[in-house]
């Protein structure tokens, strides 16, 4: 068992090395130089010293390999992503943290309500298998599963918040002065509410179809025969012996989602202009805030190698065939 | 209980029972006037080829049957009682508790997520309403019953190999001391040696516990080496049963002779199966009259078009036209 947990251990960290390693060289082939991408809010036209100036003040002239390699991972290491481009002089750690709490509460909460309803839904699809409510929410799912998160958000807030008029389609606080702090609490789960509506309807199919399917392939197994042989009713059946099975693949997929939680839903967040890091993607996109992009994809990479992991070990623990 | 006429009454009794599988909308029979008896604490063996619906006879037996099967005539009485075997809820009290299956040694018919004793003291739990420790307690006892250290309960199925977990689930098909085990193909998928040990073991404990026992197996030398009585099934129905050294010196129904000629016997220098000349005969188009005519050396005029009933015929029954006309009328038939 310790072996096993030793090389998932192993095998996580050489692969955020490799995500650091590998956000290095992308950030270094996209075409335009720093220094020049530095200077070119200026007004008037850069001379070739203050260009070399830059470069050898930002440590742009020594060797890619292994000189600035170096320098980006054990600054990385350390917890020092650089300086923004766009916010000038603010650390790039400072504004991912600073915008992290929002989206960890919008997909957060979008997740949890997507797992309890669509594994619930998923796992009874499959349990009964073939019938009305089986064909209803496949369908339903389906049809989810393949409209795109975005969307969804546009048409809540048109319905809901254009049309008519119940909840706040935009940000999420209201502009003006707040006096308590339940005030604030309302308006801010009032504002939270087609956000998170879009992303847990975006989700919700993907935990149905996997759920369904798996229970599905449980309910054929040769151990529930076994069961119904032994003299169970459909309940022990379900709660004994089915449950724990079907669950396998589910919670791999909770677990790997969790990873995506703190990436938070790009398209979403900039429907409703959500504070969230998927709204600084963006605008670090356009403002072509290369460091701000780095942090954020490393973020992302170190979220997913750290979910990977803990799906790894939830895995063993729920299967004893793996352990 | 040592009055003899009470022996003589069959512990399950199969009376012209027939089975429907519905696929697709299209119904088609699976098995057809399937009647037999079985006394308590007797070894049956239930042979034919792959579809012969044995399986289905057995499901049949135990409440089992899918829900897609429909019992369209027939029943099965146990202990003199007409068993609800097309009603699923009320056959439950039933499974176990009388009737147990040893489900095929390749099959995965342990629980991969939980400890073997766990299994095994489930029934026990559920059906003898025992508490957990005096489950726990029987389901050790069952273990070294059938030659397992209790101590290897705390293994999950996959840590044990073929042979072992059939043994446990001999030892869970005891649990609930049934009087009824059926052993559907039990040790296919086990090697020679393996094969004969779980044979072993089954006889010795049907002698110790009384159990009757039906043994599915397309093999006959397992039946041979293990049972007293054996039923040929083909396409849906009994066509012959008798004492197994009845059968094996004396095969009346055309389809045992061939099956038994079809033996590998090493002593008359026949090393190679020989299979049985042309196709078995699928559900949907069935041969009419006698099943077997279109492969049967035998066949006569009449067989394509009457089935022959199971009547009785020495110590056992056949269902053959041959056996069921004098020599006079047979030449009569012929012409
Ligand atoms: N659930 C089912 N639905 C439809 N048809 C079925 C079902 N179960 C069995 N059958 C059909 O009924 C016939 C008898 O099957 P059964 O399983 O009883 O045969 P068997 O003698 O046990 O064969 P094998 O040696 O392959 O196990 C076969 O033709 C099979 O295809
Ligand atoms: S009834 Fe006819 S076809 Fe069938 S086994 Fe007997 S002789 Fe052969
Ligand atoms: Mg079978």
């Amino acid at each position: 068992m310790s072996r096993r947990i030793g090389s998932i251990l192993i095998r996580a960290i050489i692969t955020l090395l490799m995500v650091a390693v590998l956000n290095f060289v992308l950030f270094r082939v996209i075409p335009g130089d720093p220094a020049s991408l530095l200077l070119s809010g200026a007004r008037t036209s850069v001379t070739a010293e203050q260009m070399a100036a830059q470069r050898q003040n930002w440590g742009l002239d020594r060797p890619l390999f292994p000189d600035q390699m170096v320098d980006y991972l054990s600054a990385t290491l350390q917890g020092d992503f650089g300086y923004s481009f766009k916010f000038r002089g603010r650390h790039v750690a400072d504004l991912i943290l600073e915008r992290l709490p929002a989206t960890i509460v919008l997909v957060g909460l979008a997740q949890l309500i997507a797992i309890l309803c669509g594994v619930m839904l998923g796992l009874y699809a499959g349990w009964r298998r073939g019938g009305a409510g089986d064909h209803i929410a496949t369908g339903a799912s389906l049809a989810l599963y393949s409209t795109p998160a975005f969307w969804l958000g546009m048409i809540l807030v048109v319905i809901f918040s254009t049309a008519l008029g119940w909840l706040p389609g935009y940000g999420a606080h209201s502009p003006g002065a707040i006096t308590s702090s339940l005030d604030w609490l309302l308006d801010y789960l009032g504002h939270l509410a087609l956000p998170v509506t879009a992303v847990a309807l975006g989700l919700i199919g993907q935990y149905v179809v996997v759920a369904r399917a798996a229970m599905s392939d449980v309910v054929t197994e040769d151990y529930m025969v076994t069961a119904r042989a032994k003299g169970l009713t459909g309940g022990q059946m379900l709660m004994r012996h089915a449950l724990r099975n079907a669950m396998l693949p589910v919670v791999t997929l909770i677990t790997l989602n969790l990873g995506y939680v703190v990436a938070g839903a790009i398209t979403v967040e900039a429907v409703f202009a959500w504070p969230g890091i998927g709204g600084l993607t963006v605008e670090a996109l356009n403002a072509r805030d290369y460091p701000v992009l780095q942090g954020i994809f490393l973020l992302l990479g170190a979220s997913i190698v750290v979910a990977n992991l803990i799906a790894d070990l939830a895995y063993g623990l729920l299967d004893p065939r793996v352990r | 209980m040592t009055n003899p006429s009470q022996d003589k009454t069959p512990l399950l009794e199969v009376d012209e029972l027939a089975v429907d599988y519905g696929l697709k909308g299209v119904s088609s029979r699976a098995i057809d006037c399937v009647s037999f008896a079985l006394r308590a604490g007797e070894a049956v063996g239930l042979v034919g080829e792959s579809g012969s619906g044995k399986t289905t006879t057995a499901m049949a037996i135990a409440g089992l049957l899918s829900p897609n099967a429909r019992v369209s005539s027939g029943e099965v009485r146990y202990r003199g009682n007409r068993l609800p075997i097309d009603d699923d809820a009320a056959m439950r009290p039933h499974r176990w508790s009388e009737t147990s299956v040893v489900f095929q040694g390749a099959m995965n018919a342990l629980n991969p997520v939980h400890r073997i004793l766990k299994q095994i003291a489930e029934p026990c739990m559920l059906k003898l309403r025992m508490s957990r420790s005096e489950a726990t307690a029987r389901a050790r006892e069952l273990l070294e019953l059938v030659g397992i250290p209790a101590d290897r309960g705390a293994a999950y199925p996959h840590e044990l190999s073929g042979g072992m977990r059939q043994r446990v689930m001999i030892a869970m098909a005891l649990a609930c001391r049934p009087s009824i085990v059926i052993g559907d193909e039990p040790t296919t998928a086990l090697d020679v040696i393996t094969q004969a040990q779980i044979l072993k073991l089954l006889g010795e404990l049907r002698s110790q516990l009384n159990l009757a026992l039906i043994l599915i197996t397309h093999d006959l030398s397992v039946v041979a080496e293990a049972c007293d009585r054996v039923m040929i099934m083909y396409s849906g129905r009994i066509v012959e049963d008798g004492t197994v050294a009845e059968i094996f010196a004396q095969p009346k129904h055309p389809y045992t002779r061939l099956l038994i000629e079809s033996i590998p016997n090493p002593a008359s220098g026949k090393k190679m199966i020989r299979p049985i000349p042309g196709d078995p005969p699928n559900l949907v188009n069935r041969p009419s009259g006698c099943a077997f005519h279109p492969r049967c050396p035998s066949a006569m005029a009449v067989c394509a078009t009457e089935v022959p009933s199971l009547d009785k015929f020495g110590q056992g029954h056949v269902a053959c036209h041959l056996h069921r006309f004098s020599q006079k009328d047979r030449v009569a038939a012929h012409a």
